[in-house]
């Protein structure tokens, strides 16, 4: 950066002894420093989210070795198309994050927002499949503690015709969508946050906040965005493929 | 204007910016990913083979999204540390569960 550059970015005229760009907080010594002490923020907050799904995959894993064939028949119940349409369409979003975040980097402003607005567009497609398959379930009566019925897994689906539980297993599917449900539900939260957020870039950014050298914004919603989609890596199989066969 | 500043400061990472025909491949690879563990789970593989496979392709998928969409093969030493701790409590934590769970004589494993 040119000194021209630095010196149209000085926030007020108290700052001339020390000319550094606005968005440099006075505790750091330099936007590297800033921008490093920022990652490491952002990294020890995903530690936590880690925790926190952690132990929901956790108690997945445990229930399912305890209601195995109920887990079996829950998984037997979604739509593998579904399921398969929204990996892609999270990881094309975590390409286009990533493509925003170097579009920052090189301090291009409307490939910025242009890969912005790309991942906006996906992550609202991705909620959109998960609200058509939620939607899909409470017509199915999948829905524990609001609109459940065991009465689909006592004779066996069109697909899945050896799908015929007792009753007593089949009321244990509600253990595997109250799993469900607060997996993917608390990951769609993440996602709708993810959202908001991406907004805020979007406008900010078309302003021409983030390219300027003021790449930590960028990076770290990138960080959080790509770490949804690792959760979601984990929920597809989990929930729709490893029980296909069983 | 267009070229990033270089500072020496101690504290700073080298900073490394990754080539767009990088994300292509890293993108790329992932969906071929996503076509492999979609087509292994339609096959019927023996035991828990299916459940194996599946998750081992999700490692492979987070391992790539971790390393360059996250930057963490060109971060500093210390976000590398910070993520490798990450890991290590979260193994901890299936692990040390698990292991408690398989061996309680509770009739269900």
């Amino acid at each position: 950066m040119d000194s021209h550059t630095v010196a149209a970015q000085t926030a007020e005229a108290g700052h001339a002894e020390h000319e550094h760009p606005a968005f440099l907080r006075h505790h750091f010594e330099s936007v590297e420093q800033q921008r490093e002490s920022a990652t490491f923020g952002m990294w020890l907050f995903l530690l936590t989210e880690i925790m926190f799904f952690g132990g929901l995959f956790c108690a997945y894993l445990i229930f399912r070795n305890w209601y195995y064939p109920a887990f079996v028949a829950g998984s037997h119940s979604l739509h593998l198309w579904a399921g398969t349409l929204n990996t892609t369409l999270l990881i094309i979003s975590s390409f286009t994050m990533a493509m925003a975040v170097h579009a920052s980097e090189t301090r291009m402003r409307k490939a910025l927002v242009g890969w912005c607005i790309a991942t906006l567009i996906l992550g609202c497609s991705f909620l959109c499949v998960k609200a058509y398959e939620w939607h899909d379930e409470w017509v199915e009566h999948h829905v524990p503690g609001l609109n459940f019925s065991p009465q689909g897994f006592l004779h066996g689906t069109k697909d899945y015709p050896d799908d015929k539980l007792s009753l007593d297993m089949a009321e244990k599917t509600q253990v595997y969508f109250s799993l469900y449900f607060a997996m993917t539900g608390m990951h769609a939260l993440h996602m709708v946050i993810g959202v908001s957020l991406l907004t805020i870039l979007i406008i900010r950014g078309w302003g021409g906040a983030y390219t300027s050298g003021h790449v930590a914004p960028v990076e770290n919603f990138g960080l959080y965005w790509h770490f949804v989609d690792i959760v979601w890596i984990f929920l597809f199989p989990l929930l729709y493929l490893i029980s296909r066969h069983q | 204007m267009a070229e990033p500043k270089h500072h020496d400061e101690p504290t700073h990472h080298g900073e490394h910016i990754v080539t767009p025909k990088v994300y292509l491949a890293i993108g790329g690879t992932l969906l071929i990913f996503t076509g492999l563990t979609v087509g292994a789970s339609l096959i019927d593989l023996p035991g828990d083979l299916n459940a194996v496979v599946a998750l081992a392709i999700a490692c492979i998928k987070m391992t790539l999204v971790v390393l360059f969409f996250m930057h963490v093969k060109y971060s500093s030493k210390l976000t590398k540390l910070t993520v490798a701790a990450g890991f290590l409590t979260f193994v901890v934590l299936i692990t040390m569960t698990m292991t408690d769970y398989i061996s309680r004589a509770w009739g269900r494993w």
